[in-house]
């Protein structure tokens, strides 16, 4: 599809929305609509037509896109000038963008070691709850003019506003990329994590499945040699890490409630029942469970994480809540801060937390 | 809406009311936690930056999270306003007393509270120095990675509340990026725990927005910091231009090339002459630009690519490059660049120091301009710029005995921060706004956007009570000083919304 600037017409539509007090869903390619809880009473304002890279420049480390530009795009967009987003946005389905992924501040596996979506938003543009149309943050690594709004927009399911475009840090790709496999079971490989991270800084995914431990190293040719002498292990295809990033690997064909639990380093393996994939170095943990989801928040929470029903039917969605909860006092911030931006309770009602 | 969005603060407290106050902190601190005599008052009156002064009617000086607590209760009831203060090391009057308000100084938080070498985090209180964290992680082998010039003074509760940066950021990410978690206690005497060491917080990203809220949000009473392994090497090469030009064609094209320096600092002709003269460190004194690049990794890492940034820099008619022999000269050509502040200092009774960030490539457009402007107001400028991240710190040499040199100097600036938002950057790179370029915020943002900075305070401090007036104008404010400028004949971006 062409690029195109649909500015106009989305102020339209939230300018409408308001004047008849009409709550509505925002939706672009539609590969995250597991996530959270759609509400299925609303109409949907549609941002995949506003599309396209607005701005990119290479030696800057940053480009700024429409919210309804394909991660796809941008991906290629950046590998021809042999940089790409650190944090491997998942594609669950090709039509992902980077507005979406912003909104949901998915990450793959390279989190724990390049950072997330949040560590890489600069600044966006977005129409708040009274129609406005606003700017924060920039194009700039280093700018501390006002409150960091696109941090907070970055994760917020698009609660708080309707996101236009977004200006992020890119990376360069490493120049020589490797992924080694090494059999060992899930207490060992944990420590191994642990000590490895303390000593090289060329690893950007770790992985543990099935018995196996698997590791990405990135950097320099012989850099990446030497240290994937050291950690020994086999060799395998690099396809292992956006198979399990875009949930293709084998492991996600199950028809159970997928959970992704989030915990401190070092956490052990947590008490709950059902086939659990390790990734980020074993902070992020998918687990298919039927386990009551009170139990699995809890034992989540006892390790000093929480617990998210990724992906689910509504019955469930609705009655355990996907995200999970905060605290009182950080869900009193949630509404005043909903309240906001957002006073009329427009945008995804009900998508991140039933309250807001 | 927050009161404060229509009216500027600051009537004195009445002496009867200050009275009250003072009883009312010390039935909840000791009699020494409470300064309230003038000579007690007066190391407050100013932050880092001390064309700013104002005494304040009271400080306190808790030790407790409950004392923290309870000072912040006594406050909300009263509606008296609190600047939080740290170090008091901040360069754009973030801590700068309010003659309504009283001083929370958080120096008496200053313990390690625990190092876990193992998930590498530090558990810190608000007042611990900045160095002193990756002082006590260097038994692990450790550091903490942001590093503010001042290092060796401000406190990390100081850095979260500015977001600050330092000459590491580009590879190693801002405050922000090094802070896991971090304990604030909310005007209403409420203790909430932000963020946490396991990955993506649920909910809405409050540990990011309170980075760089200048105390405007919640006093931060304790912060878990991620900690690193120091590299296993690092080198450092020095390259000298004889023109701006040259030297930022170099730095674009290696980082164009793929590779991220750990540090990449650059400075002007009269910012080398300043710190040579000072460190004695080595800078050609006759380059009209110089750039140090650091490289840190794995020992194969860092010798590929310094190969690779040596062929780069030699294709852009670099008239010196000089790899640091050892560990002693790659300090020796660091601490001239670290204290480049000083040595401009010894040139001139006052100095001015601007942050501004700019799209690198208008590098040489901002450096001319500047250079037009210093010859207008008779004001010398030497430059030091972030070169990685595009955060140019021009400083601005000036006598404040010379009647009308400050004010020129702040307009100078002020132009300075207006041309650096006209090319496509932003107004304070690591900085703050605090009071120093609160009109310039009126540039950068318009009323709507204002008006949305001023929502999100209300929607933790709905009277207004935290650090107000600093950071975000009030839309009167920016009224008044478009009128000003129109005054001049010089408003920028004629086109903004004003009131």
């Amino acid at each position: 599809m062409q690029d195109n600037d649909a500015t106009k017409l989305l102020e339209q539509q939230v300018k409408q929305a308001i004047a008849e007090k009409q709550p509505f869903n925002i939706r672009a390619g539609g590969s995250k609509d597991f996530i959270g809880v759609v509400a299925d009473t609303v109409p949907t304002v549609d941002v995949s037509a506003h599309r396209g890279v607005v701005a990119y420049e290479p030696t800057e480390l940053v480009i700024t896109a429409r919210t309804g530009t394909l991660i796809h795009t941008i991906k290629s967009t950046l590998a021809e000038h042999g940089q790409m987003l650190a944090f491997e946005p998942p594609l669950y389905t090709a039509d992902a963008t980077i507005g979406g992924t912003v909104a949901a501040a998915v990450s793959g596996p390279s989190r724990p070691y390049l950072g997330g979506v949040r560590d890489h938003v600069l600044g966006c543009r977005l129409i708040n709850g009274q129609g406005h149309l606003l700017k924060f943050g920039g194009e700039v690594m280093k700018n501390v003019a006002g409150y960091d709004v696109t941090r907070l927009m970055t994760g917020a399911m698009g609660t708080l506003g309707l996101l236009m475009d977004v200006s992020l840090k890119v990376v360069p790709i490493a120049e020589h990329e490797v992924t080694l496999r090494q059999e060992l079971d899930i207490h060992s490989a944990l420590t191994r994590l642990q000590q490895l991270a303390g000593e090289s800084p060329l690893i950007t995914a770790a992985a543990w499945h099935d018995g196996a431990l698997h590791i990405r190293l990135a950097g320099v040719e012989n850099a990446v040699s030497v240290a994937a002498s050291t950690f020994g292990g086999e060799k395998i295809e690099a396809n292992f890490w956006s198979e399990l990033n875009n949930h293709q690997h084998a492991f996600f064909d199950v028809d159970t409630p997928l959970w992704r639990l989030s915990v401190p380093p070092l956490t052990p393996e947590l008490d709950i029942n059902g086939a659990t994939l390790y990734d980020w170095a074993g902070m992020q943990r998918w687990c298919f469970s039927n386990e009551n989801a009170e139990k699995i928040r809890a034992t989540a929470v006892a390790a000093g994480g929480h617990a998210q029903l990724y992906k689910a039917d509504d019955k469930l969605k609705r009655t355990a809540g996907t995200f999970h909860p905060p605290s009182n006092e950080i869900m009193t911030l949630h509404k005043n801060i909903k309240n906001e931006f957002d006073p009329l309770g427009l945008f995804n009602p009900g998508r991140l937390y039933a309250a807001i | 809406m927050s009161q404060a969005l229509f009216s500027e603060p600051q009537t004195p407290l009445t002496e009867e009311k200050r009275i009250g106050l003072i009883d009312a902190f010390l039935r909840v601190l000791p009699d020494e936690s409470v300064l309230r005599a003038d000579e007690e008052l007066l190391p407050y009156e100013s932050d880092g930056l001390a064309v700013y002064q104002q005494k304040p009617p009271v400080v306190v000086l808790p030790e407790t999270v409950e004392q923290v607590q309870a000072i912040l209760k006594i406050c909300s009831r009263e509606g008296v306003p609190v600047v939080a203060r740290g170090a008091g090391t901040g360069l754009s009057g973030g801590a700068l007393p309010l003659a309504n308000g009283i001083v929370l100084g958080m120096a008496k938080f200053n313990q390690i509270i625990d190092i876990d070498e193992h998930a590498r985090t530090a558990t810190v209180q608000p007042g611990v120095r900045n160095l002193a964290i990756s002082e006590a992680a260097s038994d692990y082998n450790l550091y903490y990675a942001p590093d503010p010039s001042s290092q060796i003074a401000c406190t990390i509760g100081g850095n979260v509340a500015e977001n600050s940066g330092g000459v590491h950021c580009l590879k190693y990410g801002l405050t922000v990026h090094n802070v896991l978690q971090v304990t604030a206690v909310t005007i209403h005497g409420d203790v909430i725990t932000f963020g946490g060491t396991a990955p993506d917080t649920p909910g809405y990203d409050l540990l990011g927005v309170l980075h760089g809220s200048e105390g405007m949000l919640a006093v931060t009473v304790e912060i878990v910091v991620k900690l690193l392994p120091r590299p296993a090497t690092t080198r450092l090469l020095m390259a000298a231009f004889d023109n701006v030009d040259n030297a930022g064609n170099a730095v674009a094209d290696i980082i164009g090339s793929g590779i991220i320096p750990a540090g990449l600092e650059m400075m002007d002709n009269p910012a080398i002459i300043a710190a040579e003269a000072f460190a004695q460190c080595g800078y050609p004194t006759d380059a009209e630009a110089l750039f140090l690049c650091e490289l840190d990794g794995t020992e194969e890492e860092v010798s590929d690519q310094m190969a690779k940034v040596e062929k780069i820099i030699a294709r852009h008619n670099v008239t010196k490059l000089h790899l640091a022999k050892d560990e002693t000269e790659r300090m020796m050509l660091w601490k001239g660049r670290k204290s480049a502040f000083p040595a401009v200092g010894r040139l001139s009774p006052d100095y001015y120091c601007i942050d501004g960030t700019i799209p690198r490539r208008h590098l040489s457009t901002v450096l001319q301009k500047m250079a037009e402007w210093s010859e207008d107001y008779k004001l010398r400028i030497a430059n030091v710029f972030h070169a990685g991240d595009g955060n140019l710190h021009p400083l601005i040499l000036f006598d404040a005995n010379i009647p009308g040199e400050l004010e020129r100097t702040e307009e100078l600036g002020g132009k300075i921060l207006e041309l650096c938002v006209e090319v496509g950057g932003t107004i304070t790179g690591e900085h703050g706004v605090g009071m120093e370029k609160i009109n310039q915020m009126c540039v950068q943002f318009d009323a709507n956007e204002i008006t949305q900075f001023h929502a999100l305070k209300n929607a933790f401090d709905p009277d207004a009570l935290l650090n107000p007036g600093k950071a975000i104008p009030t839309l009167n404010r920016c009224a008044e000083f478009g009128a000003l400028h129109v005054h001049h004949g010089e408003l920028p971006h004629s086109d903004l919304e004003r009131f």
